[in-house]
């Protein structure tokens, strides 16, 4: 069962509707109404798709936040065999909003780390609505450092609303912290290849996104800040997070257009949470072919490719 | 405030008043003390306090000629950057902000560098002014940076940067936010070729710029009392709604929880950077080459070889 966000109302009296008669004829086998329910169902997925081909920049951030969307442990359990996780920084602890290990996806063994919001209460405390420490992003290096010693390539899914704000955070250093993470992204000489699954939440996604190939899904976002912060510092009001999220271009449409992605993977109508395990194998097909392309480049060469690729980013827009 | 200040445009105006270096109230109040400084007594002393040593901010011309031997350096050019790509508006247009910001300033953008002898060291700047827009990091920033670090490399010397930024560009959108990897591409550059990349910490540096180059230096140091950090303490306190410990987020706790490696009088700083970079640079000069490790000389040498080298030589 899906929670309908404010702007799919129409969609959600029409399955309302759809629902009753469906009550209706179970109670009474006299009544027929399978027409009726086929006109309604066509009308509500019409509705569906007439609103989906409109998203705003702000309704996209709501669809990139659903709770249902598919998150780093639903594509794990689907494109990662032998999946075997690897925890901790070495130094102080393990984090549990970023969270990665070693696994094959079509065979091949890879390192694949990503942030892990949760699916409930329990499961989004423990992973702290994916918002990473410190000690996330020093994991996240000594992955990539693991990937690199054994030459394995990196797969990193980006899904958080930022980095951590708070005292234990700031005491351990979060900005050095996320500062060696990009470093480390940018220093690999083995493939990266980064998918922007839900947000992509400022310093706290370019620490492990900073890839050879950045694809995000089509309703996913990716933002220097989050439109409600945005709002209230340069707006000085908590609700013109709408104008925000409209001003900074913040979809996966604005950013291929800027060249700042590589490319945009589609979703289901009505977005990843209305059909997540069509998602999740889009998604591996579109890892897959990005890891292909990647292959048989010798390490320097992936490593310059990735360097000047960032460097060339804005440098071509008008002036 | 008269018809011509309210109506004539800034260039304009520019033609008109002559810039003056004495500024309109002859005596500055402390913001830490609240004791009077006259301002030639603290031009004399950087904009450091004379009565309690608070660090007040310092232009980047007023930190070049303190930095460089005999206030003698070359500005770098200014590079060429896209301005508002994204047409941004808030209550205000972006290239308007800009424009205000650049009259205020001087500047084209919030970082400036210079090149020039550091205790008879060649040696790059960039300093960050907190005054053009926040110092916030924009794409002219992120490129300010990039082309200092080139030029740099350039000429074989080091890099120092002077941080001070609130943190990204807002109004740049994910472009501001794709200088924290483009800005560590150059500090990477400058590992590579092994010359000295040393981030001055100043108040207050936070959010991106933090994330990114200001915290990658071979060698931090920080001015006293300068708030560092990734998020801001109003942040922080929203989403723990706790008040903050006293110092946090200080200088001084920063080093303490092994960030950075000085905190340094501003009077102090041209001759500790004049040190470490001759140090740096000696080293750099005679020991990089020799330090530079063959892995495969370090594997233990293969039994057959070893057999032939114990040998005794055949008659």
């Amino acid at each position: 069962m899906n929670a309908y966000l404010d702007f799919e109302k129409p969609v959600a009296e029409l399955d309302g509707k759809i629902e009753e008669l469906r009550r209706l004829s179970a109670d009474d086998a006299t009544v027929n109404v399978a027409d009726e329910i086929q006109r309604l169902e066509a009308k509500s997925a019409q509705a569906l798709r007439d609103i989906y081909a409109r998203l705003t920049p702000w309704q996209k951030t709501q669809v990139a936040r659903h709770p249902a969307r598919p998150h780093f442990f639903d594509y794990v359990k689907t494109l990662v065999d032998e999946f075997t996780p690897l925890a901790g920084d070495r130094g102080y602890g393990d984090d549990n909003a970023i969270v990665g290990g070693l696994g094959r996806m079509r065979g091949r063994p890879v390192v694949v780390m990503g942030h892990e919001k949760g699916h409930d209460t329990k499961s989004r405390l423990k992973h702290n609505f994916g918002m990473a420490m410190p000690e996330g992003y020093r994991k996240a290096v000594r992955l990539m450092g693991l990937a690199e010693q054994f030459g394995l390539p990196v797969v990193s899914l980006v899904d958080t609303a930022g980095a951590f704000p708070g005292v234990g955070a700031e005491e351990r250093g979060q900005a050095e912290a996320i500062a060696r993470s990009t470093e480390k992204c940018l220093s690999l000489s083995v493939p990266m290849v980064s998918v922007i699954i839900g947000e992509g939440g400022s310093g706290g996604a370019v620490a492990i996104a900073t890839a050879n190939t950045v694809l995000m899904l089509e309703h996913s976002v990716y933002s220097v800040i989050s439109p409600e912060a945005c709002s209230s510092i340069l707006w000085r009001s908590p609700d013109k997070a709408q104008d925000a999220a409209n001003a900074m271009k913040v979809t996966a449409q604005d950013l291929l257009g800027l060249k700042v992605i590589d490319g945009i993977i589609p979703e289901p109508l009505g977005g990843a949470h209305r059909d997540p395990m069509k998602m999740i194998h889009e998604t591996g097909t579109a890892i897959d072919i990005a890891l292909k392309m990647l292959s048989g480049r010798d390490g320097n060469t992936l490593k310059r490719e990735r360097r000047e690729k960032f460097l060339s980013i804005g440098r071509t827009l008008a002036a | 405030m008269n018809w011509i200040t309210n109506f004539v445009r800034p260039k304009i105006k520019g033609l008109f008043t002559a810039r003056s270096d004495t500024p309109d109230n002859l005596w500055r109040k402390c913001a830490n003390c609240g004791e009077m400084v006259f301002h030639r007594d603290l031009a004399q002393a950087q904009n450091v306090c004379t009565h309690c040593d608070y660090h007040m901010k310092v232009l980047p011309k007023e930190r070049f000629d303190a930095l460089f031997d005999g206030a003698v350096y070359d500005l770098l050019a200014a590079p060429q950057a896209p301005a508002d790509p994204l047409r941004f508006r808030d209550e205000k247009k972006y290239v308007d902000r800009l424009k205000d910001a650049r009259t205020k300033t001087g500047q084209t953008d919030a970082v400036v560098s210079a090149r020039g002898l550091i205790g008879g060291v060649p040696s790059v700047v960039a300093v960050q002014n907190f005054a053009f827009m926040g110092g916030s990091l924009g794409m002219a920033a992120g490129e300010a940076i990039i082309a200092a670090a080139e030029e740099a490399l350039a000429s074989h010397a080091p890099l120092i940067v002077f941080a001070a930024a609130g943190g990204a560009r807002m109004q740049e959108g994910i472009l501001s936010l794709m200088q924290m990897p483009r800005t560590t591409v150059a500090v990477q550059m400058l590992r590579e070729a092994r010359l000295p990349y040393i981030v001055v910490l100043t108040d207050p540096t936070t959010g991106g710029v933090t994330a990114s180059y200001a915290m990658l230096g071979d060698v931090h140091i920080a001015e006293p009392g300068a708030l560092i950090g990734f998020a801001g303490p109003r942040v922080i306190e929203q989403t723990i709604r706790e008040r903050l410990p006293d110092g946090f987020q200080r200088a001084e706790y920063l080093r303490d929880h092994g960030m950075v490696d000085l905190v340094v009088h501003r009077h102090a700083m041209k001759e500790t950077l004049a040190r470490i970079l001759r140090m740096l640079m000696e080293g750099s000069a005679h020991g990089a080459d020799a330090s530079m490790v063959d892995d495969a000389a370090l594997l233990p040498v293969p039994p057959a070889t070893a057999i032939t080298i114990g040998r005794a030589p055949q008659p």
